[in-house]
Formats: structure tokens, C-alpha cells, sequence
């Protein structure tokens, strides 16, 4: 789709679009273009000598246990977050859809979470989780469980599903609620009359046509697990009890800032970059030609 | 709802009730936590009710934090976390309207390139680029600088398509009128399409704001002096310290205030909100 009026000029289009591109290529493209070319590269700590080593730090990466281990954790992480992260909002969209007293009420509060950071959410509920402080921690020891996920991997792995999930349920709320909104009443009418009870309507008529909502919502929590995660992870558990929760996005960091093996995180890098481009990909091929029974 | 069932609507009502009430909690502890004494705080279980301490606590942490951690005070760090956001929200809206206008109403020669280099920007989010991009900049002489903040997460492509999507619904009447009228394409852009685009640039900004006050990895980076951090950097600083060190009151007064400001603009601008959260996905 192109504009039949345009203006004409030589240099003002440029002119416009130059700030934007020039961020674009300074903080973008070349520093992507680094990573690929050091991602080749084996580099002393101290950066003296440098050895070019074609796909080297590939083939390290993959026979390495450790990020084989972080690529598990950070897959068994993304389908527990988009899983029941969605789940859980569309349940509470699909009852928020019936209300009409309150639904405003509730709807305000449920899009809280959105404003929060990240990093604050996983020190609000590291702290109702605490060892030795917290009120859930509280709560479970008197019911006969004992939580303590500085020294439990499992714990700590559902402590980041957790904050994560609590984090991004605003999101996927809000987009559940729009596509049940758009929903024609009258096919909802029809199937009443012909007798069919909220439950029977839910399965047979709402949720096969959210399915475009659902998948494109699929997609997103994946890519939110995957990327967005870093800070809830840092900020909760540092990756730890012994790697239980290192996910990519942190293991690059760690590499890199403590380890400072540059050119392993490098790789990293090129890895993760293909996984968002291949999800890129998914999300604007298959949301744009719709999922439907 | 098609029929009426009491008993629907209320169990209903009860789901959505325990909903909030799991959604609300964090928060709601959180602030109980951030009004009690250090004595308080630490006993277990900790009361549920907001206790007298609450001016003491945000007083204390606006001018000098929490001594046992860093001591760096989070009145500095709330004015820096300010000027990241809005350098970033409305820097952002500002740099994609020139490129969707300069990409919508002139043909030029690179005009496919550009468009596709700002498409790429999509592709590589900073968690990608993390080390490159931070040794940029470092050279750039930007390392704890408001420009190193902001300028590396400036570029939106999501912002950029999102104008160029909206100027394509612009009737071309008004483009051929302006013309004819004789006003060049600055003043086409001032006067007629930055009048047009203020629901847009309302939408985008709350998305942006937000994006950028809960900005982590990248000023994790980038800051290395306590007086540049930002309030969500500083909160993490302060629980570093070990359990028993952890002045958990404060820590969460603090916490209240790193979601006080971004909450404040998604509830005030609620309508505008669900409209940008929408649009810049689709």
C-alpha cells in the first residue's frame, strides 16, 4: 500500500529518517555484526592474543554439559510460564467476560502487574517466600511443607515460573478478554437457545475461535520466557541453586561479566539470536494467515 | 451474559475474587512490609496490618537508602529512572514519526532499505546484543551518562510500524489539499499530522514509559557510580547483601516507589494503555 500524494524532495526524507537510522546502525548493527565476527574468535582474558577459529566456540558450546543443562532449564521454563500463564488468564478472562458488576474493579486491578519492573516483582515475592521470613514459607511449614529454595532446584525453579507468570498475566489477560469481547453474542445466543450450558459454549464455540488470540499469545510468552526474563531471574535466584535456574539469557551474562570468556559468549549470543529470529518469523507468518478449526 | 444464573455469577464473582486476591498480595505485603520497624518486619509471621512507620521508611530511603546496603539515597535514583523513561518514551515516538512520515509520504531512493533496517532492530532485543553494544558505547566515552541510558534503546520498530500503519489511513485529500494550499512537508507534518496522531502518541507513550522506568539488564551495565542508578538497579543492590543484612523495610518502601510511578500512568491512563498494548503487537 503506497501513498499517491507524496512530496518531493531531495534531502528531506533522508534528513528524517537519519536519527532513527543512525541508533539503528551504531547500536544495532554493528554491535550484532561484532558478536557474529567474535563469536569466531578465541580471546585471551586479557585480550592480548586473539585466534581466529571458524566454529570452534560452537562446537565447544554444544558439547558443553553446562549449556546443554541451561537450554533444558530455560525450555522446561517457557512451557511452565506460557502454560500456565495461560491457562490462568483465560480462565480469569473468560469469568471476567460474564460479570457486569465489578468487571471494571477487576480489570483495573488485574493490569497492576504491568506496571511493576520485573526486578521488583521477583523482590516482592522473594520476600512472601523467604527462607526464614517469608508469610507463604509461614504458611507451608505449618502445613507440614518445608520451602527453601536457596537450597531446593525445583523450588527455586517454581519460584521464577511464579514471579514470571504473576508478571505477565496483565498481558495476556487483557489481549484473552479482547478476542472473548469480539466474539458475536449471536452465536453465543444460538447455541443457548438450542440448549447448550456456559460450559458446552465455552468449548465448542469460544475457545476453538480464540484460537488466533491463543496461538499469537503462545508465541509472545515464549519469547517473554525466553528474553524477558533475565532480571527476575537475576534478582530472585542469580541462576542458582547449582544452575537449577540459569536460563540463557543469564548464562550469557554470567560468561561473559564473571567468566569473561568472550568469544563463548559471543556464540551464545549468535545462538540466542537465531531463536528470536526464528520466532519472529513464526509469529508474523502463521498469526497473519490465522489458526482455525 | 446470555442467561441469568445466580449461582453462575456467583461462583463467578468468588473465582475472579481469589484471582485479584493471589494477583494483589505481592502488593498488598509489600506495602504492609514497607510501614513497619525493623523489629516488625523480621518477626515471624509478620503482621497483615499497615503498621506507624511508614513516613520514617520513605523519608529514610529518599535521602540516604538503606545504610547496611549501599547507602546511596533513592531520591537520586527515582529522578534518574524519570529521566531515562521519559528520554526513552518520548524519544522513541518522536524518531519513529519522522521515519514513518519520511517512509510514507516521499519516495526515495533506499526508501525499502531503510524500511527493512528498522525491521531488523525487532529482531535483536539488548539480552541479545549485550557485550557488542556495551563496548560500543564504552568507547563512545557514554558509560554512566543519561545518552548511554537511553540511546542504545531508542530505535522502535514496533513504534515505527505503528505510525506508518496510521499515517496509511490518513485520507490523501488532506496531503492534496496542504498542497495545493502551498504548505511544504514540514508544515503538512506540524500542523496536520502531529494533530491527527495524538491518540497514538498517548497510547505509545504509556507503553514506552513503562518499558523504559523498568528498563534492568541494560543500566545493570551501564551504570557503574551509585549516582546513576536507576531505582530498580538500586533495589536489587540492596537485597545483594545476604540474608541477615537485609533491611527488608526498607527495601520494600523502595519498592514501593520504583512501581509507584509506572502504576500511577497505567491507572490514569488505563483507556489509552489497553489501546497502545493492542496495537503495538498486532
Amino acid at each position: 500500500m503506497d501513498k499517491r500524494v507524496v512530496f518531493r524532495s531531495r534531502w528531506l526524507p533522508y534528513a528524517l529518517v537519519a536519527p532513527q537510522l543512525l541508533v539503528t546502525l551504531v547500536f544495532f548493527v554493528w554491535p550484532a555484526a561484532q558478536a557474529l565476527y567474535q563469536s569466531l574468535l578465541i580471546q585471551d582474558a586479557f585480550g592480548a592474543k586473539t585466534q581466529f577459529v571458524w566454529f570452534d566456540n560452537f562446537k565447544d558450546l554444544f558439547s558443553d554439559s553446562h549449556y546443554l543443562a541451561s537450554f533444558q532449564v530455560t525450555a522446561v521454563f517457557s512451557v511452565l510460564v506460557a502454560g500456565i500463564g495461560l491457562a490462568v488468564a483465560l480462565m480469569l478472562a473468560v469469568f471476567a467476560d460474564r460479570v457486569i458488576r465489578g468487571a471494571k474493579i477487576y480489570k483495573t486491578l488485574l493490569i497492576l502487574p504491568y506496571a511493576v519492573a520485573s526486578a521488583v516483582a521477583a523482590v516482592l515475592w522473594v520476600f512472601l517466600l523467604n527462607p526464614t521470613l517469608g508469610i507463604l514459607t509461614h504458611v507451608m511449614r505449618s502445613l507440614g511443607y518445608d520451602w527453601n529454595y536457596l537450597l531446593n532446584p525445583r523450588q527455586a525453579l517454581a519460584l521464577i515460573v511464579i514471579t514470571a507468570v504473576w508478571k505477565q498475566i496483565s498481558y495476556n489477560f487483557l489481549f484473552f478478554l479482547a478476542g472473548l469481547q469480539s466474539i458475536p453474542k449471536s452465536l453465543i445466543e444460538a447455541a443457548a437457545i438450542d440448549g447448550a450450558g456456559p460450559a458446552r459454549r465455552f468449548w465448542t464455540i469460544a475457545f476453538p475461535l480464540l484460537s488466533p488470540t491463543t496461538f499469537f499469545l503462545l508465541v509472545v510468552n515464549i519469547v517473554y520466557a525466553f528474553f524477558d526474563t533475565f532480571a527476575i531471574v537475576d534478582a530472585a535466584t542469580s541462576g542458582g541453586p547449582v544452575q537449577a535456574t540459569s536460563i540463557l539469557v543469564f548464562k550469557v551474562y554470567q560468561d561473559g561479566v564473571q567468566a569473561l570468556d568472550l568469544g563463548g559468549s559471543a556464540a551464545q549470543s549468535v545462538v540466542l539470536m537465531a531463536i528470536v529470529i526464528s520466532l519472529t518469523v513464526v509469529q508474523f507468518r502463521f498469526v497473519e494467515r490465522r489458526v482455525q478449526y | 451474559m446470555v442467561e441469568r444464573r445466580p449461582v453462575g455469577t456467583l461462583i463467578s464473582h468468588l473465582i475472579l475474587i481469589a484471582g485479584v486476591a493471589i494477583v494483589a498480595l505481592p502488593l498488598y505485603v509489600g506495602f504492609v512490609g514497607s510501614t513497619l520497624s525493623f523489629d516488625q518486619v523480621t518477626t515471624v509471621p509478620m503482621q497483615m496490618t499497615p503498621g506507624t512507620h511508614l513516613l520514617d521508611n520513605y523519608a529514610a530511603v529518599l535521602s540516604h537508602g538503606s545504610k547496611l546496603a549501599s547507602g546511596a539515597p533513592v531520591g537520586v535514583m527515582m529522578w534518574n529512572s524519570l529521566v531515562m523513561a521519559l528520554a526513552i518514551a518520548i524519544g522513541k515516538i518522536a524518531m519513529s514519526m519522522l521515519s514513518a512520515f519520511a517512509i510514507v509520504y516521499f519516495r526515495f531512493p533506499l526508501r525499502k532499505t531503510v524500511f527493512w533496517m528498522i525491521f531488523l532492530t525487532l529482531m535483536l532485543p539488548v539480552e541479545v546484543r549485550i557485550f557488542p553494544t556495551y563496548k560500543v558505547v564504552a568507547e563512545l566515552g557514554l558509560v554512566d551518562t543519561y545518552a548511554g541510558l537511553t540511546l542504545p534503546l531508542i530505535a522502535s520498530a514496533t513504534a515505527t510500524f505503528l505510525f506508518r500503519q496510521f499515517f496509511l489511513t490518513i485520507p490523501e485529500e488532506l496531503a492534496e489539499a496542504a498542497r495545493i494550499d502551498g504548505a511544504g512537508p514540514m508544515r503538512f507534518f506540524v500542523d496536520i499530522l502531529l494533530p491527527l496522531s495524538r491518540t497514538s502518541m498517548a497510547a505509545l507513550f504509556v507503553i514506552m514509559f513503562i518499558y523504559g522506568w523498568n528498563q534492568y539488564l541494560w543500566p545493570l551495565l551501564i551504570t557503574t557510580r551509585e549516582d546513576m542508578y536507576t531505582v530498580v538497579i538500586g533495589i536489587k543492590r540492596m537485597v545483594a547483601g545476604g540474608d541477615t543484612l537485609v533491611e527488608w523495610q526498607l527495601v520494600l518502601a523502595t519498592a514501593m516507589l520504583a512501581l509507584l510511578p509506572p502504576a500511577a500512568v497505567i491507572l490514569v491512563m488505563q483507556r489509552w494503555f489497553v489501546k497502545g498494548l493492542v496495537e503495538t503487537e498486532k
